[in-house]
C-alpha cells in the first residue's frame, strides 16, 4: 500500500481524443524501426514481395540473415572499435575541455580570450572545410588509428564543450575556490576536489552530446581509418554492406541495420532522463 | 589565485589545444591556401590564385545545383520540422496521460545515426514505392520527398525536447493573468506564450538550419545524389568531387570555403534576427 501516491487525474473528453491521436502518431513514428525488424527475419526473396507483412512458415527465417550478416560484415569488431572510440573521447573530451574551459573563464587576458572565440568560431565550420587537410595531417602523424580518432574528435569536437563547460563556469563564484586556495591547495587540487565535483549537470550534458555524435560520425573514421580492414565501425561497416551495389542480400542488411540501432535503443533505455535532459540543457546554453 | 592557477596554462589547456590545433586550426588555415592552388596531395600544390572559385561558381561540377537543391530541402524542412515540433511541445505540456512515453518515442530517431536512418528509410520507401513500380532514385522529387519525410522524423523530436523546456519555463501566472483579462487559448498562445518562447525558437531555427545544410550522411544513405545528381546536397557534392575526381581537389576545396562562407553568414543572420525578437518576462 502507498497511500501517498496521488489519485490519476481524470481525463477529459477533449483529453482522451488527445491521447488517442498521440498515440496513432508514436505508433506511425516507430513504422520504419518495426518494418526493419519484421523484415530481418523473412527469407531473402520474400522481403520484396510482401514488405509489409508479418514473417509466417514459409518465410520466416529465423536467425540466418543474423548469422550471414555478421559472416559477411566484421559486425562483432566494428561494434568494439565504435564502442572503445566513443567512450574513449568522451572520456577525454569530459576532462580536457572541461579543464581548458575552467582556465580560459578564470585566467583573463586577451589571449584566452581569442582562444575562446577560436574554440566558438570552430562549432560553426563544415567538416567538408577541413576535412582534406585534418585527413592527411593525421596520417603523417601516426594517427590514423582508433587511438588517433580520439585525439581527432578532442580537436575537432572540443569546441562545443569548451563552449558549454565555459558558460557553467562563469555563473560558478569563485569563493569556494579561493577558500580552497587559502587552505593551501594546488591549482591542481582545488581544480579536482572542488570545481571539478561542480561540474557533474554540465558534464553529463557535454558527455550525452559528445557520445551521440561520435558514435554515429561516418565521415571522419570513413576517411582515417575506414580503409584499414581492422579499423571500421558500426557506420562503416553499414554503408560498406547495404551502400554496396550488385549482390544485395536484403535479408542480411537488415539484420545488421537492427543490430546498429539495438545498442542505441538500449542505451537510450537506460540513460532516457540524463540524454534527454541533456540534449534540452545544451540547447539552452549554446 | 588566478596568479598561481596563470602558471598552469600547459596543465589544463595544453593537451586540448594540442588536438585543436592538429584536427582544426591547422587544417582550416591549410584549407584556406589550398583552395587557391591546384593540389593531389599536401605537398604539391600550385598557386593558381581564385581559379577554383571562378570554376566552382560558374564550372560544372554541379555545386551550384547542389547548393539550391540544399536550400530548397532546408527552407521546407525548418517549416515543416518546427511547426511539427512546437504543435508536439505544446500538447505535450498539457497534462495527458503517458507524456513520458509519447516523447520518448519522437525523440528516439536522433540516436540512431546518418548512414543507418538513411538506409532504414531507403528500403522501407522503396518498398512502399514499389507499388507503383518506383524506386526513390527514380526522380527527384521522390528524392526530395524522401530526404524531408526522414528530416522530420529525425529532428523533429529534438526540437520538441527544446520547446518543451522552453514552454515549461513560461510563468503560469503570465498565462492565468491574460485568460482573466478575457483572452482566448489562440490570443494567450499569440501574445504570451509564443512571445516568451522565442529563445527556444530560435535555437530550433538555427540548429534545424545548420543540421539540414550540412546534412551529408543522410544523403550518402537515402539517394546518394541519384538520379544524375539531382537529390546531391552541398555536402555531398564536396566530397564527392573531393575524392572521386582526380586533380579537382582544388576545386572541391573551394567549394568548402564558400560553403563555409555561406553556413556563416546565414548563422550569423538567423541569430540576430531572431533574437531580435526574443522579450523578456
Amino acid at each position: 500500500m502507498q497511500p501517498s501516491k496521488p489519485a490519476r487525474r481524470k481525463q477529459t473528453a477533449g483529453q482522451n481524443l488527445l491521447t488517442a491521436l498521440l498515440t496513432v502518431l508514436s505508433l506511425i513514428w516507430i513504422i520504419p524501426l518495426l518494418f526493419i525488424l519484421i523484415n530481418s527475419f523473412k527469407g531473402k526473396f520474400f522481403i520484396s514481395d510482401s514488405p509489409f507483412s508479418l514473417p509466417t512458415g514459409e518465410t520466416f527465417a529465423g536467425l540466418s540473415n543474423y548469422i550471414t550478416g555478421l559472416q559477411l560484415s566484421g559486425f562483432a569488431r566494428a561494434l568494439g572499435w565504435s564502442l572503445f572510440i566513443t567512450v574513449g573521447s568522451v572520456a577525454v573530451i569530459v576532462l580536457l575541455t572541461a579543464m581548458t574551459a575552467y582556465y580560459i573563464t578564470r585566467v583573463k587576458t586577451w589571449w584566452t580570450s581569442l582562444i575562446y572565440y577560436l574554440f566558438a568560431f570552430s562549432m560553426i565550420a563544415p567538416f567538408q572545410l577541413v576535412m582534406f587537410p585534418t585527413v592527411k595531417i593525421a596520417d603523417a602523424l601516426g594517427l590514423a588509428t582508433p587511438w588517433g580518432m580520439i585525439i581527432l574528435y578532442l580537436g575537432f569536437g572540443g569546441g562545443l564543450s569548451v563552449f558549454l563547460f565555459a558558460g557553467f563556469i562563469k555563473s560558478v563564484p569563485m569563493d569556494i575556490e579561493e577558500a580552497a586556495y587559502m587552505d593551501g591547495c594546488t591549482p591542481l587540487q582545488s581544480y579536482f576536489r572542488v570545481v571539478m565535483p561542480l561540474l557533474k549537470p554540465t558534464s553529463v550534458t557535454v558527455a550525452v552530446l559528445n557520445a551521440m555524435w561520435v558514435w554515429n560520425d561516418f565521415l571522419l573514421p570513413n576517411l582515417v581509418i575506414g580503409q584499414d580492414e581492422r579499423y571500421k565501425t558500426v557506420p562503416i561497416v553499414i554503408q560498406m554492406l547495404v551502400g554496396s551495389n550488385g549482390n544485395r542480400d536484403m535479408g542480411a542488411q537488415m539484420a545488421m541495420l537492427v543490430l546498429a540501432i539495438i545498442p542505441i535503443v538500449v542505451f537510450y533505455a537506460f540513460g532516457q532522463k540524463y540524454i534527454v535532459e541533456g540534449v534540452a540543457a545544451g540547447a539552452v546554453k549554446g | 589565485m588566478t596568479k598561481s592557477l596563470k602558471k598552469y596554462f600547459l596543465v589544463f589547456t595544453g593537451p586540448t589545444l594540442i588536438a585543436f590545433l592538429i584536427a582544426f586550426i591547422v587544417p582550416f588555415f591549410m584549407g584556406l591556401y589550398l583552395s587557391l592552388t591546384k593540389f593531389t596531395t599536401l605537398t604539391n600544390a600550385k598557386w593558381v590564385g581564385f581559379d577554383n572559385y571562378q570554376t566552382a561558381l560558374t564550372g560544372n561540377t554541379g555545386f551550384v545545383k547542389a547548393l539550391g537543391f540544399t536550400a530548397l530541402v532546408s527552407a521546407i524542412s525548418i517549416i515543416t520540422v518546427n511547426l511539427g515540433a512546437f504543435v508536439l511541445a505544446y500538447l505535450l505540456t498539457r497534462k495527458l496521460r503517458g507524456t513520458n512515453l509519447f516523447r520518448s518515442v519522437f525523440f528516439m530517431p536522433n540516436l540512431i545515426g546518418g548512414i543507418v536512418l538513411g538506409y532504414t528509410w531507403q528500403v522501407m520507401l522503396n518498398a512502399i514505392l514499389r507499388h507503383w513500380g518506383q524506386t526513390i532514385v527514380n526522380d527527384w522529387r521522390l528524392g526530395m520527398a524522401g530526404l524531408i519525410l526522414l528530416i522530420n522524423w529525425q529532428l523533429m523530436g529534438y526540437m520538441m525536447i527544446i520547446y518543451i523546456a522552453g514552454l515549461q519555463n513560461v510563468p503560469p501566472e503570465l498565462i492565468e493573468a491574460s485568460q482573466i483579462d478575457g483572452a482566448g487559448k489562440w490570443m494567450t498562445l499569440r501574445h504570451v506564450t509564443i512571445p516568451m518562447v522565442m529563445p527556444s525558437i530560435t535555437i530550433c531555427l538555427f540548429l534545424t538550419l545548420a543540421n539540414t545544410f550540412k546534412m551529408y550522411d543522410q544523403n550518402l544513405a537515402l539517394t546518394n545524389g541519384a538520379p544524375l545528381k539531382q537529390t546531391q546536397m552541398a555536402a555531398l557534392n564536396i566530397v564527392d568531387l573531393m575524392y572521386k575526381q582526380v586533380g579537382k581537389q582544388g576545386i572541391a576545396q573551394a567549394q568548402a570555403v564558400i560553403f563555409f562562407i555561406i553556413v556563416s553568414v546565414i548563422a550569423v543572420l538567423q541569430l540576430r534576427a531572431t533574437r531580435a525578437k526574443e522579450v523578456e518576462a
